[in-house]
């Protein structure tokens, strides 16, 4: 049941990595520092105890047989090196014989000898933790023979001091540079992510519905690549929003003329009296119906058309077989039975990269224009010309009035008075193919007649 | 054999007086927390410091009990040793025996403002603190001695005593240190500071020098003009002998200084009171009083001229071990009777 956090920002995360970094480095170089600081102290404090034990040993007489110790004062004044430390001092002859020390009644525990040198070791000194040396120095002297030891131990307070002192003064620094590393760090975040803050502040003030691109200027390269994905996606949102717009648009455009039409025509065949008459009105009715279903069809594949070109993925197609397919689709049968269809293609695949069904449309629909305005008899054909692949259809009239031509392109004609008349959007499902696979429309009046083609650039040959 | 005299000559400087309890008992207060002090410092001198500690704290019924310092040491050992209930508080003229009982983890610690400020020589570990300022001087009888003849300085006394034998002969005075803590003491510290005690020792005894046990025997001599000169006398006890014919000499070469040492045993029972008491001694009020009691010397203001590098501190630090340390007492009381004689030695 535990509250879903909110996610963590960027720059939260990344400071919070740094942290733990520095965090854990300062905790190793703090155990390192400890253990440096002990280390440096126990050699220190053990070096005055090894030089008050020698001078202590040094110190020791055989007088008429008896060791004594003449104590010297200097190994003491070294011992109160650590000023506040108690002291301890002990000095036996052979067999443990007690010669002087700080207090016969409260000796400390000494481990065996070990190998001769100096024995350093720790134990409690009156119930706080001390640490000893021993040394032993052996006498051959006429009346004393034997070995004579030292015990010289101390408490830890000077060694503890001396310890975090060692320890303060490596990690202060070192804590001074942390901070200024993670001020540092906090600066060169800040830097970095300002780029992403900007983003994040324009998608956050940007209204729902806009979607024109937004500004990839002066940012890293990996937003760039991310933007421009976003930005790109984007216009293809704004261009299908803007298509379907104009579909909508189109559509009620075009078909309110003809459906008045044929609601009057409808009308006059009903209020006809005469047979003949009505017949007449309802023929005139069929053929209006007709052409009505061929202008929803443009319609159709205008809009299949622009939704592909924007979202079907390139292809290498053979021109050859677009104009192949069209002639053995009988479509163009239904248009002008009998009409006389010829196919012009060469022995060598004519390739584009492109969507074959938009190519079959804009095809499609040049061929229908030729056969329903042209003059037969019509081709269609494919070739390859320098850089560039056409698909043509040709008929042997003149060709459309030049105004038809000028508008080419533009989505619909409105003022074109042939309401039923589908050239206009035939020619403008030709023009947006043309435009989506980055060709233009030729119309062109040759010898043996008009010429109107598509003009893509061609693919390169693939082996 | 050797062991049996080393173990003697242990007992001699460790427990030298078992048995001995307090010389005197005095109580102050009457409140209902019994408060101990255990004390080297005569109580006459005390008296008003103690008066004004016990108005200021009426809960409490203070006994002092004024002690030998040896015996004092050797009580305030077995009570650390044996846990039996010590004292409140201890403050002892013996300072490096005080300084082996804190070695020994038997005080225990107290830090506050007052405390602080003392200077290293006069605190140890937080745990024992110098509470007076008592010069060990050279005293002589005024009316005796005319001022050309008085020693400034130890060179001056070791002149004198080549120069005059005659005079001297039997008439100067010194602390019997075998009998007595403090002139042990001062008779370690001058070891330590300068070859000149070796020859002072020699002098005094080409003139059979007197060792006695005691500050109010030697000073009484001095006035009654039995000695000329005592050396090495606690200047405290001049100032309280109210001896017109004596004068006082802080050496021009150096002048020891010793602090008395105040400590709060380790399982005192009333700790808090002990430490009150502590403050209450460093606090101006009763330092003043201690001026006026001869126990704070305020040598500046003696004219003597005495630089402050002449001022030799007896510092409360572990060194002062060395002083109790059997061998070294051995050394030093053999020097001693060797250089003095029979007349020395107990």
């Amino acid at each position: 049941m535990a509250e879903p956090r909110p996610p963590l920002t960027l720059a939260a995360r990344v400071l919070g990595a740094v942290l733990l970094i520095l965090l854990l480095g300062g905790v190793l170089v703090s155990g390192s520092a400890w253990l440096n600081g002990q280390q440096a102290a126990r050699q220190a404090y053990d070096r005055i105890l090894l030089g008050a034990a020698r001078d202590i040993a040094e110190s020791v007489r055989v007088q008429e047989g008896v060791p004594a110790a003449d104590l010297p004062v200097s190994a003491f004044q070294l011992l109160a090196q650590a000023p506040d430390d108690r002291i301890y001092y002990a000095v036996h002859g052979p067999g443990q014989a007690f010669i002087t020390g700080v207090d016969p009644e409260s000796e400390v525990q000494v481990p065996p000898p070990g190998s001769g040198g100096p024995d350093y070791f720790e134990a409690p000194l009156n119930g706080e933790p001390a640490r000893f040396v021993r040394i032993t120095r052996r006498f051959a002297e006429r009346s004393f023979s034997g070995p004579v030891e030292v015990v010289v131990g101390q408490t830890l307070r000077a060694r503890k001091a001396m310890t975090s002192d060692l320890m303060l003064d490596a990690l202060l620094p070192m804590a001074v540079a942390g901070l200024a590393l993670m001020a540092m760090a906090w600066l060169v975040i800040r830097t970095a992510l300002r780029p992403l803050e900007d983003i994040t502040d324009d998608l956050a003030r940007r209204d729902p519905y806009d979607l024109t691109p937004i500004a990839t200027g002066r940012l890293p390269r990996e937003l760039q690549v991310v933007l421009g994905a976003m930005n790109r996606f984007m216009g293809r949102l704004d261009t299908q929003v803007e298509a379907m717009r104009n579909l909508i648009s189109d559509t009620a455009h075009q078909l309110r003329t003809p459906v008045a039409a044929m609601r009057v025509q409808a009308e006059t065949a009903v209020a006809e009296p005469g047979e003949a008459a009505r017949r007449r009105a309802l023929e005139r009715l069929l053929a209006r119906t007709r052409s009505l279903g061929r202008l929803l069809d443009q319609l159709l594949s205008r809009a299949l058309v622009a939704h592909r070109t924007d979202s079907a993925p390139r292809r290498p197609v053979d021109l050859r077989e677009v104009a192949l397919e069209i002639m053995e689709r009988d479509d163009h049968a239904l248009l002008a039975p009998g009409s006389d269809l010829r196919l012009e293609i060469g022995e060598d695949p004519v390739m584009v990269l492109a969507d074959a069904f938009s190519l079959g449309e804009a095809a499609g629909n040049l061929l229908g224009n030729a056969l329903r305005h042209g003059t037969p008899p019509v081709a269609i054909g494919a070739e390859q010309r320098g850089r560039e692949a056409i698909l043509w259809v040709r008929d042997a009239g003149p060709g459309p009035a030049p105004a038809v031509t000028e508008q080419l392109g533009s989505r619909f004609n409105r003022s074109a008075g042939t309401q039923e008349n589908s050239t206009g959007i035939g020619l403008s499902i030709v023009a947006s193919v043309a435009a989506a696979f980055g060709g233009r429309v030729e119309m062109a009046n040759e010898d043996s007649g008009f010429r109107a083609a598509l003009v893509l650039p061609a693919a390169e040959e693939k082996p | 054999m050797m062991r049996a005299w080393q173990m003697l000559l242990l007992i001699a400087a460790l427990l030298p007086v078992p048995a001995a309890a307090q010389e005197a008992a005095v109580r102050y207060g009457s409140g209902p927390v019994p408060f101990l002090i255990r004390s080297t410092t005569d109580n006459s001198v005390i008296q008003p410091v103690m008066e004004r500690f016990a108005e200021l704290n009426p809960d409490l019924t203070i006994t002092y009990e004024q002690w030998g310092s040896n015996a004092l040491f050797a009580r305030s050992r077995a009570d650390c040793r044996d846990g039996s209930p010590p004292a409140d508080a201890v403050l002892s003229s013996a300072v490096q025996q005080m300084v082996w009982l804190v070695n020994a983890a038997c005080a225990q610690p107290h830090r506050s403002p007052a405390t602080v400020v003392l200077p290293p020589s006069r605190r140890w570990r937080d745990e024992l603190w110098g509470i007076t300022t008592e010069p060990a001087v050279i005293v002589y009888n005024k009316r005796l001695l005319d001022g050309a003849d008085v020693p400034r300085s130890r060179f001056a006394l070791l002149d004198a005593l080549r120069a005059k034998p005659g005079l001297y002969r039997g008439r100067i005075a010194t602390y019997d240190i075998a009998a007595s803590g403090l002139g042990y003491l001062f008779a370690y510290s001058d070891s330590l500071e300068a070859t000149t005690f070796g020859a002072l020792m020699e002098g005094f005894a080409r003139v059979d020098a007197v060792a006695t046990c005691c500050s109010a025997e030697i000073i009484a001599g001095v006035a009654e003009g039995r000695f000329l000169i005592a050396y090495n006398v606690l200047g405290s006890y001049v100032a309280n002998a109210s001896a017109p014919e004596v004068g006082t000499i802080l050496p021009e070469d150096y002048t020891l200084v010793l602090s008395r040492a105040f400590m709060i045993p380790k399982h005192a029972a009333q700790r808090g009171a002990s430490a009150e008491l502590l403050d209450f001694l460093l606090s101006a009020e009763a330092q003043e009083m201690l001026v006026k009691a001869g126990l704070v010397a305020v040598i500046e203001e003696t004219g003597s001229g005495l630089t402050a590098s002449a001022r030799r501190y007896i510092p409360l630090s572990p060194s002062l071990l060395v002083a109790l340390d059997a061998n070294r007492r051995a050394l030093l009381l053999k020097f001693w009777s060797d250089t003095f004689g029979q007349g020395a030695t107990p």
